[in-house]
Formats: structure tokens, sequence, C-alpha cells
């Protein structure tokens, strides 16, 4: 990795493996020994195994339900129906829309019906073929376009069943509609007519326009530890949950009503995380299995299978876009529509947060005077969509990147010459009006990523008829007389954090004490390690802070506050910052301790102290006390020093429901991508041969770490550029599994050259910004704008598929 | 039924195996050995790989019965020396140290699929695997988190150090 490091705040501690080092994950051992414990792993001698029974109809009204068959299999515990659930019956991460068991009317194929507990997985599936459910099967609800657009459309949601959001402009199927409006647009906004007299105007003045529709697929998050956890019953009437989630308080508030328990008695620790990627944002079988545990009185334990992992879970909201731009001869854009009308299938979950990323961003970094965007996020009897990394940020930057580099071809320019010219820098406005208050070199980022060494051509390599070479590798069926190589450029401006007025805080508590001789800090949050590495960043911001090495790490659980969600790329910001304060608040206590005790000469501000090497050190008087000497051993009556704290970002506004107006975004982070394909155009395959990055991150924590997490965020956006698609056909997946659902392997990843500059955030804890999603943006538009240029092709549809690439004269 | 065989070095037995439960299940649930994963359960992902007598496989792709008499070696299996001198080994150790394992849910497979890969080149005396090589080993093995390129890194690491170690360590 090239690091580029431009202003460093100073750090010089003599502890090792503080801010900045790349120490091992504390976790490492265990994981690669087999012992970590995932939440399909935790085990009880007497559990019970839990199990789902789904909706076979993506639309149906339930006639009736008889569980009485089900309930005579031997092994067989309990069978539970909406009729069991003894508080709300309906949950949801923002609106409480969805059924904990269905009741009435499913909505999508795969909705849970009614829940099993028994001795054997076998069991429990022979339990629920014996549940008879009587549906009276409805037509679904499956064009997006028509259930935001056509007030004929039928409701998904019966008009009094779910809670109102008028700031949303919540109507019918419609759960948020967002315009944004600038320029010459805002005088006319809400009046279709004079809009298009606008447009119409714009249009005569624009030198070039282009225009099209694009599509983004349905994808999958695909993390490879699937839905489970145990709900084990507590003797004082509640219920110890172990799950992997992505938010443990979140959670915690969903389940807690349905149960009918207040939060104190529904405690969650968090298992081990197989990834996460935003679909574990949403429950899956946290409320079943407690409510199968406090029926049946014994541990019970889910694990989703891959199949019913793709009916468990959120997935990336599907678009359909329409873009216009116009720009003058020299490339300078004059203005810009768009229409994104994102799926949310029949429950709600994020779409109203995603419906506001990708109308905010939905024009992208670039600066355009005149904007109307019309963002709508739907209800549909399509499988419900919600967070993934990008979080309709993506959808919006496949669209306006493909906008650029049509704009540029027809301009005659090369892409990122056009992409500079329009670039947004810091003090820029996003259409939002909200200023980006933090460096934003994206000119330079586009140079630096356009200078990056090209890969060698075909003819140079020391072997070009090796198959492993071609697009297809050793089960290629050609010689690569049809291959073609192309190059593209891609870029994606996303927010970091909870955006829209939401206080996402984080809570850590920080303990130091001394023991054996030894000062060690125990860092305590709820936050959820999902293989990011947010556990080792953890440790290494205890360790700068407070100059001791040996730092210990507690499990995640709700006996400390809410670190909000390991989602929106915050947590290093939010958590980090909250163990950044405890800590502070630790060290300053400590000051006061040694000066009480006269071991700070007079006159010595605090500002001239700081804790390193185990020591209480002076910038001008040098190491004052040992934390050994000036704590004591905690074993033996010594002092141990604990805080706990908040953190907050600054706040943020809510999007005005008329012109799309506000500071919305806490943080903005960007990441731009070149990628050379070659294309088997006999074949209808492509093999990416390098996809290499530039990302200004403000500041690296953990560089190791943050390789990890921009390649693999730029494989997942390969991965929505070439193969997956989560297909659906009336309300029906396809392709529910990892035989037909495909995801990069590592034949289909190239190397990727990564550079990461360091520009600081002023706003945030060292100067860092959230890494894990912008490369997930700009890796999808660079890889197909690559395929474009290898075949000519227009590629309006994210993932490209072999029929849109073959059939083409040499 | 009953199912006896031999994991990790030693004798095992599972009863009341129910003949639809596949190897991996009786290695999770029965045998207290969870290392092995349930990705897919259908022989996609590599998550469940162990040495099934010698050869690496897909343990959720081989019925409990088909284990009788035979020997496997999972993850759990993978560490050097005995005892308290149980150390990380060599691959186990690269990959920790490369920055190959996030969420960790494929790791297991992806070190039993390495060390076959290293046992079948530097340990019977060949050259360390190049990219390529490593790529095809690997192929069957799916990771979400890293994007593969340190995994690529530990398959060297490890390669360097059992190359430099001699074969067979």
């Amino acid at each position: 990795m090239a690091v580029t490091t431009r202003i460093v705040t100073d750090l010089s501690s003599t502890t090792r493996d503080g801010v900045g080092a790349s120490p091992r994950r504390p976790d490492g051992t265990l994981k690669v020994t087999g012992e970590f414990a995932y939440s399909s792993d935790v085990w009880m001698e007497d559990m019970l195994w839990g199990a789902t029974l789904r909706s076979p109809h993506p639309h149906a009204r339930i006639l009736g339900i008889d569980i009485t068959e089900a309930l005579k299999v031997p092994g067989v515990y309990a069978v539970l129906t909406h009729e069991d659930v003894p508080g709300d019956k309906r949950y949801g991460l923002e609106h409480q829309d969805q059924p904990v068991l269905a009741f009435d009317k499913v909505r999508y194929k795969g909705e849970a019906v009614a829940v099993v507990a028994a001795d054997h997985p076998e069991t429990a599936r022979r339990a629920m073929e014996r549940v008879r459910v009587d549906y009276e099967v409805l037509e679904p609800v499956s064009d997006s376009r028509r259930a935001a657009l056509d007030p004929d459309c039928p409701l998904v949601h019966e008009p009094d069943t779910i809670p109102e959001h008028p700031e949303y402009n919540q109507r019918g199927n419609r759960l948020r509609y967002q315009p944004v409006r600038t320029g010459a647009f805002t005088g006319a906004a809400g009046a279709a007519e004079r809009e298009s007299g606008v447009l119409e105007r714009l249009r005569a003045e624009a030198d070039v326009v282009v225009a099209s529709e694009y599509e983004v697929g349905m994808q999958d998050q695909a993390f490879l530890g699937p839905e489970s956890g145990m709900a084990v019953p507590a003797e004082d009437g509640g219920v110890d949950l172990y799950v992997a989630t992505q938010w443990l308080h979140v959670d915690q508030r969903q389940i807690a009503p349905a149960l009918g328990l207040p939060q104190d008695k529904v405690r969650l620790t968090l298992a081990g995380v197989g990834g996460a990627f935003g679909a574990r944002e949403d429950l899956s079988m946290q409320i079943h299995a407690c409510l199968l545990a406090l029926r049946t009185g014994k541990p019970v334990r889910f694990v989703y299978n891959r199949e019913e992992s793709f009916y468990g879970h959120v997935h990336r909201h599907p678009a359909r876009m329409r873009y216009e731009h116009g720009a003058r001869t020299d490339g300078t854009l004059l203005y810009a529509t768009a229409e994104i009308i994102v799926d949310g299938g029949a429950y709600a979950s994020a779409t109203p947060a995603v419906v506001g990323v990708a109308s905010s961003l939905g024009i992208g970094p670039y600066e355009v005077p005149n904007v109307l965007v019309d963002a709508y996020g739907v209800y549909t009897n399509n499988p419900p969509c919600g967070a993934m990394r990008g979080f309709g940020a993506v959808q919006a930057c496949f669209a306006y990147e493909s906008q650029m580099d049509r704009l540029a071809e027809e301009l005659g320019m090369h892409p990122v010459d056009l992409r500079i010219r329009n670039a947004m820098s810091q003090g820029s406005r996003i259409i939002t009006g909200q200023e980006i208050d933090m460096p934003l070199p994206m000119a330079e980022m586009l140079e630096r990523c356009r200078d990056l060494p090209m890969p060698p051509e075909r003819g140079d390599l020391a072997d070009p008829s090796d198959l492993r070479t071609l697009p297809g590798g050793v089960a290629g069926t050609t010689r690569g007389e049809g291959v073609v190589r192309g190059v593209g450029y891609g870029l994606g401006l996303k927010n970091l954090c909870f955006s829209e007025g939401f206080d996402d805080y984080s809570t850590a508590r920080v303990r130091l004490e001394v023991v054996g001789g030894e000062p060690v800090v125990l860092v305590h949050t709820a936050a959820a390690e999902v293989g990011q590495g947010l556990v080792t960043v953890k440790g290494q911001i205890a360790r700068t802070e407070l100059g001791v090495e040996k730092v210990v790490i507690a499990p995640s659980d709700t006996q400390v506050g809410s670190a909000g969600s390991s989602s929106a790329s915050r947590q290093s910001y939010m958590t980090g910052g909250a163990v950044r304060t405890a800590c502070a608040s630790v060290r300053a206590e400590v000051f006061a301790l040694a000066r009480e005790r006269g071991l700070v000469p007079e006159g010595l501000p605090d500002t001239d102290l700081s804790l390193s090497g185990g020591k209480l050190v002076s910038a001008t008087a040098g190491a004052l006390v040992s934390l050994a000497d000036l704590l004591g051993d905690s074993t033996r009556g010594g002092t141990v020093v604990e805080q706990t704290r908040e953190y907050h970002h600054r706040p943020t506004e809510m999007l005005d429901p008329k012109l799309g107006q506000g500071a919305s975004h806490t943080q903005f982070g960007m990441c731009v991508h070149r990628a050379v394909v070659d294309v088997d155009v006999d074949l209808g395959l492509v093999k990416v041969v390098a996809l290499d990055a530039v990302q200004d991150v403000g500041r690296v924590m953990h560089p190791q770490q943050l390789l990890g997490q921009i390649q693999g965020g730029s494989t997942q956006g390969l991965g929505l550029a070439l193969m997956e698609e989560v297909q659906v056909t009336d309300g029906q997946i396809r392709n529910p599994s990892f035989t037909d659902y495909l995801i990069p392997t590592i034949l289909d990843t190239p190397p990727m050259r990564i550079e990461v500059l360091e520009h600081p955030d002023p706003h945030s804890p060292y100067g860092l910004r959230g890494a894990g999603e912008p490369p997930t943006l700009s890796s999808t538009p660079a890889i197909v704008a690559a395929v474009r240029a290898a075949t000519g092709r227009p590629l309006t549809h994210a993932p490209v598929r072999p029929e849109d690439i073959v059939g083409i004269e040499l | 039924m009953r199912v006896s065989f031999n994991v990790n070095g030693e004798d095992v037995t599972a009863d009341d195996v129910w003949p639809g439960e596949s190897l991996l299940y009786v290695l999770r649930e029965r045998l207290g050995l969870p290392g092995s994963k349930n990705a897919c359960e259908q022989g996609e992902c590599g998550s469940c790989t162990v040495y099934f007598d010698g050869v690496t496989a897909c343990s959720c792709m081989i019925a409990a019965g088909q284990a009788q008499g035979r020997s496997v070696r999972t993850v759990e299996g993978l560490a050097e020396g005995e005892g308290a001198e149980r150390e990380l080994g060599t691959v186990q150790e690269a990959f920790v140290e490369a920055g190959a394992v996030q969420c960790g849910f494929c790791t297991p497979g992806l070190l039993v699929q390495t060390d076959d890969l290293l046992e079948r080149t530097v340990g019977a005396g060949l050259p360390a695997p190049a990219d390529a090589e490593i790529r095809e080993a690997l192929a069957g093995n799916l990771c979400r988190c890293t994007g593969y390129e340190k995994i690529i890194d530990a398959v060297h690491l490890a390669a360097g150090r059992r190359a430099g170690a001699g074969s067979g360590a």
C-alpha cells in the first residue's frame, strides 16, 4: 500500500500497538483454531431446535392455521402462531409494520407464519409439514414503478394498519417520496408544467444532452454465517439471547415489546458474527427464539440454512432510474434530472433512510447548478429490502457514473477529465445545500487513480494462451480469439454515520486498574464486531490514550449503553469516539489523583501531562510516577478508575419534504476506482484484470485492516457489476442458493492496488473517515464502464449479464 | 445409528445419529467440534472443508454413515505440537498475521484447503505456489469479507515459512 500522509496528529507514544499500527486482531487466534463461538455454535445440552414455517405465496389472505397435527409429532415441544405473541404483534426498525408471525395476510414469499421447537432439526421440519395453513392467494404487487406512480395500483398495506409519516410524503404504496430541487427548478417545485418548462429551457441551452434508464438488481449481502442464535429462559421470567446482530440495543428495543416484557428482562449478548453488510440490521430469528424459549422453558436455538437465509433477511433495494444530464461543449454540467425508484418490498425496514441517501446523493459529487431529483421508496409484494453496504448511494452511483461516461463519450473527452471539470471539493455544496466542510480532494484522487500503473497487455503476458489468464479460466472453451480489453473509471460519494437528524450516539465504559503489578485497561461497549476489526481498533485507541499496552476487550452486551449500529461505516468514528472520550475521562481522573498525592509539580497544567508506557509523564518534567505505584494493585485495595461516556456526532437535519434541502449528513467519504477488464464476446464472460483504487480515509487507524475493508468492499462491488442479482419473478426468488446466486470467488477477483490518502476531517476523532462503504459504490460503475469500453454496448443494467455482451463483431 | 471414526487422531463414536445427518452435523452437534462451518450446506462455499482420509472435501456433502471407519482431520487438528506445547500451525499463524481473517467464517475451510495446497507443493519439495496456482486451489472457498488479497498474502507467507522449515513441518 502506498500511504500518502498529509497532516498527522501528534500521537507519539512509547506504547506499542496504538492508533496507526497494525496489531493482530484479538479474536484472530480463536478464529483460526475453530474455537471462536459464532451464533450458530452456541450449544447447550438440553437445547431445542427452532424452525420457521414460511409463506409459499408472495401475497395471500390467511383463512386459517391448524397446528393440531404438528403438535402430535413426537419430539415437538411447541408450535406457535401470531396468537401466541403476547405483546406487540408487529415490529420494525423504523416503521413498526412487520408481523412477528403473519396474521390476516402474508405479503411476501418467505414471510414467517409459524415457529416450531423440537428435539432435532428434522423433527422440527416434519412438524412444519403438518401445520395446515389455508390461504386465499392474491395477485402480488410486483412492479415497483407502478407501485410508485400509479394511483390505481392495489395497496400492499391497508391504509390504517401502518404508522403514518407525513414528513416522508408517505401515501399509498409510497413509503417515502423525496424530491430535491435546486437552481431554476426551485421556483417551479411541485408544479409539473412549470418544471417541464424549466427543463425544456435548459435542454435548449445545453450543447449536449444525454438521457438513459438504468437498473440495479437486487443484491444479497451473502454473509457466510447464517442467521442464528440461542434464547435461554431466565429464572426472573426474562430471557437471555445470544445472537449475531449489528446493533444489540435496537434488537432489544424491538424484541421486548413483542414479548410483552420490560427491556431489562431481555438481555442480549453478541455471539460471533459471520459477516453482516447490512443484513443483520433487521431482526430475523430473535423474537421467534425468545417466544419459544419462554413457552417451553428450554434454550432454543435457530440456525437458518442458506436458502432460508435468502428469505430471512432484507436485500439491497433493486432500483429503476431515469437520468438526464445537459452540458456545455467544454464539459461543464448545466443541469441534471433523476427519477429513482427503489423497491422496498413488503415491509419498510430501512427504506425511508435509503431514499434519503439516494435522493441527497443522487447526482453524486458534481457541481450542477440546476437539479431535479424525485426519489421513491415503495411497498410491493417482493422480498423486503433494506440495508446493504452503500445504502442507496450504490444504486444512484451506478446511474450518475454511467451518465458521466456517456457524456464524456458524446463530448470526446477523457472520462477522468470530464469528472475533474465538474468535481466538487471542500466548500462545495451538494444538491441538498449542505456544505462539504471537510477535505474532498476529488480531482487529486482522480489524477492519482489515472496515474496508477496499468497491468500488462495480454500480448505482453509470459503465456497469453494460459487459460488461467482468460475469461472463464481453465473451464473456458475458446482460446481467447474473442477477447477485448477495456478500461473504466468510477467514483462515489457516501455519507458516513447516520443521517437526517438521527442521534446515533455510542457508549463506552473504560476501566483502568493495576493487576499483578501491571496496568490493564478494560474496554466495554455494546458495539457489534462483525468482522470489520472494530475490536482491534478499540484496543488501539485505549493504548494510545492511556499509554497502557495490555487492553482487554469485554464481550459486547446490553449491560452497557447503546453503541449504535455497525452500519454506515460509523463504528470507528462513533464507538472509537466513545472509547477515546471515556479514556480522556479516565486520564483526567488519574491526573487528579496524582495531583492529590502531590506527584505533579505545581504549575504544570493537564496539557503538559500524558500517560505513556504505563507511566504518568510530564512533557517538561519527565516521568512522574508509574501507574502501578499511583493506583496500586486492585486485588489489594488499589484504586480502580472507571468512566462511562457517550459520544455524539454533530447534529444533522431532516431533508425538507418539498425541496429536499438540509444538512442531513454527518460526514462524507469517497473512493475512486479504475477497472481493467478482458471480455470474451464469444462466451459472454468477463475477467477483471485489475481493480485499483484511491481512497481518502482522513486518518489510517489500522493500515492492514483498512486495506481489508477497501478490498472487500471493492469485491462486493465487483459482484454487483458482473454476477450478483437475486432474481425475482412475480414475487418469487428464483435463485436462493450459492449454486444460483453467485458471489465472487478468488478466481473472479483481481489483484487490487490501493492508494490511501489522509486528509483529516476536523470534526471527527483523529480526523478519521468511515472507510467500509465508499469502495462498494465506485467499483461497480468502474467495472461496467470498462466492459462498455471493451464492447461498445450501452450496458444499463447492473449486473451485466452474458447476453448483454455476446454477438459483437470485432 | 452409531458412527465410529477417527477425528484429529482420536477415535470417536456418535450415538443416535439420524441417517440424514451430514458429517458436518455430527462434527458440530455431536462431537463438540464446531470449527467446521455451516455457511451453505450444499457444497458451494467450502467453509466446512475437512480432510477425509487425507483428501479435502466438504463435510456437509458427506453422509454421517459414510464416515464410518474413516479418518477425518478438521481445523481443530491443524495446530502443531502436543499438550501445553500446542501452538498455532504455520497456516493458522500466517492467516492471522497477514490480516486474512475478518469475520472468520470462511477461515476454517480456507485453512484446511491451504494446508493441503502447501502439503502438495512445498511439503512435497516442489516450489512454492504462485498466485495463479493459489487461486485455482482456493477457488472452492468463498470469502465475503476480504476480497481475497490478504488470503493470498497469507498463503505466500505460510508457503515461505513451511519451505524454510523443510517439508512436513
